[in-house]
């Protein structure tokens, strides 16, 4: 399925310019219980769809926003490829007690003030890289921004803009295309992307290991200083998973060095456990923050469960600790956090006044009117 | 401006010791140039601070009166960023040159501008560990300088730009704010302003600390060369390399002038009767580097390669990068003047842009040799001419303008990695619509609203423009 609704998407802008009527851009949904709650008239992208060109050969996929994200994956899968940073899709209901009440916002479908998790929704490209998340490849292949090669665009302006392009390397302007990657829509209305795309590994292992938690990230800073072909770490709470990528030998190398247990079925665990969050660990109430560190940051003495993720540089943590608590904490330690799933109140790591400032200088340049997720980030952006 | 050349330099001497200050014409004039000689300007007054502090000062005095700003690192840049400003302040930030720190378990250094890229890579050394972007100016070009123009070098195929590889920068803007952008974790909240700042050219501010990643040094690289009889097989080869699944570290192509060129300057045993040479190199662990070389080696023979050779040792890969890192200066010993192009273009239109270059060059009389990062696209057709010959600067830059129209036209850019700077500015108006030369504009102003951090450099004014659209031989290209 293909359709171009560049069109039709720079006049909805148009009118929403003249009216100045707020829009809440939204892809298949999937992603909508991220942020601070959608607020505004919905503008959706899911119909623009389509794979504009893909040359394997140059390692470069374009797509327009609404394309869903499994369709782009399964093409590059035929040509023995991959998106290097592993998104996580999010397609699936969670379990109600997760769903977070907006604080604001029209209702999705339906239920009163809960963000309804459509069971069919389907994550797309745009929302994908617009909140710029990453699975458990990223410490090791980089992450959504990494791979943003050129970005077409409407701005608030109603005009439509394209930066970057299709080649590797571009420095031709101010990069405002990897900028749009984890604004969440804020700076416009993401109508097309080009992602470098590279190669699967011809091998892919993963070892289990029985460790502490705590123990595991000294371990694992001293396995980030070795050439190993790492390609995933987590810790559950009971065991960790590495995963090693690359060449036959060099997998079977780094095996016999590393040692442990090889897990069976490990392209599911990484995919649903682990990336889609279908872990124990994510199940029940509690709220789910995300703590996003240098890696080798110690073990930090808060009240909840963590679950290590990227090596230690990503820890996912389910306390009903106050936010300032963890906020601090992780600041201290060299990281912000966000509140990623449940929970009340603000959702980003507070910025400091002056970058505050300037964020809303670069809205302003982009989304003068502030038309576009207004609030979805901060409030004031 | 409201102070004059006498008072500004008074002014400056207050805030700044001694010998931090330049003005008199034979200490300013090693600064009138970049790496593109071909533009000069002498400048106005340098400042060369030695401390974050005293960039600061510098900063806030020239936003006080209304005075543009050039940052400057070593000057190697090849776009004419670092051109002076007739009635600026030249900062020069070679002083502000000290590793403040590695951290062997987060694997950063935490480097201030002034530092060369090489250093800390040598710095680094001991803990197994380098810093992975390396452009051939390595052992001259600041960490600053790379930071501004997002630079890369011949790994950057498989290690990224400097994007890639800078995760924390403080930025003095032009009132005298001190950002701290990025972080050592692997993401910060908000915007992504690492991705805004690098590449920008010291339009949005100047980079007064940089934390770059390190990674730790590769068991083995091996470095294949192969000869070709003919510039489109080797591109061919180039393409079959990346389908057979192989991502090199490095893959690079040098035509036939390069070669000689870069052999009679470091002879490093090219074979110079070959139409091109490839060089390919990967690394990892020991097994795994075999068994890609091995693997390259078929793809290139049964590429038409009439010839693949694999390094015998260290010493001798070290000396088939020499040759590739030199050619620059290496063609510069051939020809009195040479100037460097840097367009991108999607690899398979390979062929096409090197016989449509080959075309230009004889139909304006000038040789081009060809020295390219073959595994991204990324062209350095180099137009060898002589300035003191009326007329032939203004013709070699009307070939390389067109050149770079060629880039754009079969869906690449003008530049890949040296930026726009004073040179390309015209180009601009070529790759870019007036609105997305206008969000440029915004997004400056959200920055530096007076317009005073490298004026004139990067993004056209809409006269500029509109000027050389109306040129008879000019057409833009719409986007399709
Ligand atoms: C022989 C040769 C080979 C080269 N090879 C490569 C290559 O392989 N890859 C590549 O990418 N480039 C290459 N270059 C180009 C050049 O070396 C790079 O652009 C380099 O990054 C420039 O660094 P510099 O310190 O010399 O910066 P300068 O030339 O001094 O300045 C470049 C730009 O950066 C700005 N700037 C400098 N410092 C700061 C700062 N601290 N804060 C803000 N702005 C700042 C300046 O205003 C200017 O716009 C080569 C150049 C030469 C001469």
């Amino acid at each position: 399925m293909s359709a171009d609704l560049s069109r039709d998407l720079q006049e909805r802008v148009a009118e929403a310019a003249a009216a100045g009527t707020q829009l809440a851009i939204a892809g298949g949904g999937s992603k909508a219980f991220l942020g601070r709650g959608e607020r505004g008239v919905p503008l959706n992208v899911a119909g623009h769809r389509g794979v504009v060109s893909y040359e394997p050969r140059e390692l470069v996929i374009t797509a327009r926003a609404g394309t869903p994200l499994s369709e782009i994956e399964n093409l590059l899968a035929v040509q023995g490829q991959m998106l290097p940073f592993e998104p996580p899709h999010f397609d699936c209901p969670l379990p109600s007690p997760l769903m977070k009440p907006l604080p604001f916002g029209i209702p999705l479908a339906g239920e009163g003030d809960k963000v309804a998790l459509r069971p069919h929704s389907i994550a797309t490209l745009g929302g994908t890289i617009a909140c710029g998340l990453s699975g458990p490849r990223r410490p090791y292949a980089g992450s959504a921004r990494d791979h943003v090669l050129g970005v077409r665009l409407i701005n608030g302006r109603a005009e439509q803009l394209r930066f970057g392009g299709e080649v590797m390397k571009n420095v031709a302007g101010y990069d405002l295309s990897r900028l749009q990657a984890g604004a969440f829509g804020t700076l416009g209305v993401i109508l097309e992307v080009s992602l470098k795309v590279v190669p699967r590994p011809a091998e892919e292992i993963t070892l289990v290991q029985d460790r502490y938690a705590a123990d595991s990230l000294a371990y694992l800073a001293d396995l980030a200083r070795r050439p190993l072909p790492l390609s995933a770490a987590c810790h559950d709470g009971d065991r960790l998973y590495l995963r090693l990528s690359g060449a036959a030998t060099a997998v079977a190398q780094s095996r016999s060095q590393l040692g442990g247990e090889l897990l069976a079925d490990a392209g599911a665990f990484w995919r649903d456990k682990i990336k889609e969050q279908g872990h124990a660990f994510f199940e029940g109430g509690a709220p789910l923050w995300r703590l996003s560190l240098p890696p080798a940051a110690p073990w930090l003495p808060l009240p909840g469960k963590f679950l290590l993720d990227w090596g230690g540089a990503q820890r996912w943590f389910r306390t009903e600790a106050p936010a300032e608590l963890i906020q601090q904490a992780t600041a201290k330690a060299g990281g912000h956090a966000s509140l990623f799933r449940g929970g009340h109140g603000e959702v980003f790591q507070p910025l400091p006044p002056a970058m505050l400032a300037l964020h809303r200088r670069i809205k302003h340049a982009f989304d003068p009117q502030h038309l576009f997720n207004p609030g979805r980030m901060y409030a004031s952006l | 401006m409201s102070l004059d050349r006498a008072s500004l330099i008074n002014a400056l001497r207050a805030l700044l010791p001694e010998d931090a200050v330049l003005e008199q014409e034979e200490a300013c004039r090693p600064y009138e140039c970049d790496g593109l000689s071909a533009y000069r300007q002498l400048p106005y007054v340098v400042a060369l601070p030695h401390s974050v502090d005293e960039a600061r000062a510098v900063l806030k005095l020239c936003h006080e009166h209304r005075i543009p700003v050039v940052a400057r690192g070593a000057g190697t840049g090849l776009s004419g960023g670092a051109l002076p400003h007739a009635e600026g302040v030249l900062l020069s930030l070679a002083r502000l040159n000290r590793i403040l720190r590695i951290d062997p378990a987060g694997l950063t250094a935490t480097v201030e501008p002034g530092v060369r890229n090489l250093a800390i890579s040598e710095a680094a050394a001991p803990l197994g560990l380098y810093y992975a972007p390396d452009p051939s100016s390595q052992i001259a070009c600041t960490i600053g300088g790379n930071v501004a123009e997002n630079s890369g070098g011949v790994h950057c195929l498989k290690y990224g730009l400097t994007v890639h590889n800078v995760c924390a920068m403080k930025l003095l803007t032009i009132d005298g704010e001190l950002l701290e952008l990025g972080g050592t974790a692997l993401d910060a909240p908000g915007y992504d302003l690492m991705a805004l700042a690098i590449g920008s050219e010291g339009m949005l501010g100047v980079a007064v600390e940089i934390t770059v990643r390190l990674l730790p040094v590769p068991e083995r690289a091996q470095v294949a060369l192969a000869a070709f009889d003919d510039v489109e097989k080797a591109g061919t080869a180039v393409g079959e390399i990346i389908a057979a699944g192989i991502i090199p570290a490095g893959l690079e192509m040098m035509d036939g002038p390069a070669i000689q060129a870069a052999e009679d300057f470091v002879h490093a045993g090219y074979p110079t009767d070959a139409a091109a040479i490839l060089l390919c190199e990967v690394d990892g662990t020991n097994q795994e580097v075999s068994e890609h070389i091995a693997r390259i080696r078929q793809v290139l023979e049964a590429s038409g390669a009439t010839e693949v050779r694999t390094a015998r040792d260290e010493a001798e890969r070290a000396l088939f990068w020499k040759g590739r890192k030199a050619a620059f200066p290496a063609v510069g010993r051939i020809s009195p003047d040479y100037y460097c192009m840097d367009g991108t273009i999607p690899r398979r239109h390979l062929p096409e842009v090197l016989r449509r270059t080959a075309e230009l060059s004889r139909e304006y009389g000038l040789p081009v040799a060809n020295v390219f990062h073959a595994g991204d696209g990324n062209l350095h057709p180099l137009i060898l001419f002589d300035a003191n010959k009326p007329g032939e600067l203004e013709r070699t830059e009307e070939l390389g303008g067109k050149i770079l129209e060629l880039c754009v036209e079969v869906g690449g850019t003008i530049t890949g990695e040296h930026g726009v700077g004073i040179e390309k500015i015209k180009q601009m108006c070529v790759q870019f619509q007036p609105e997305e030369l206008n969000q440029f504009r915004a997004v400056k102003q959200a920055f530096d609203p007076l317009e005073l951090l490298n004026p004139g450099k990067g993004v056209p004014t809409p006269r500029h423009c509109s000027e050389y659209r109306a040129l008879p031989h000019k057409h833009t290209h719409e986007h399709s």
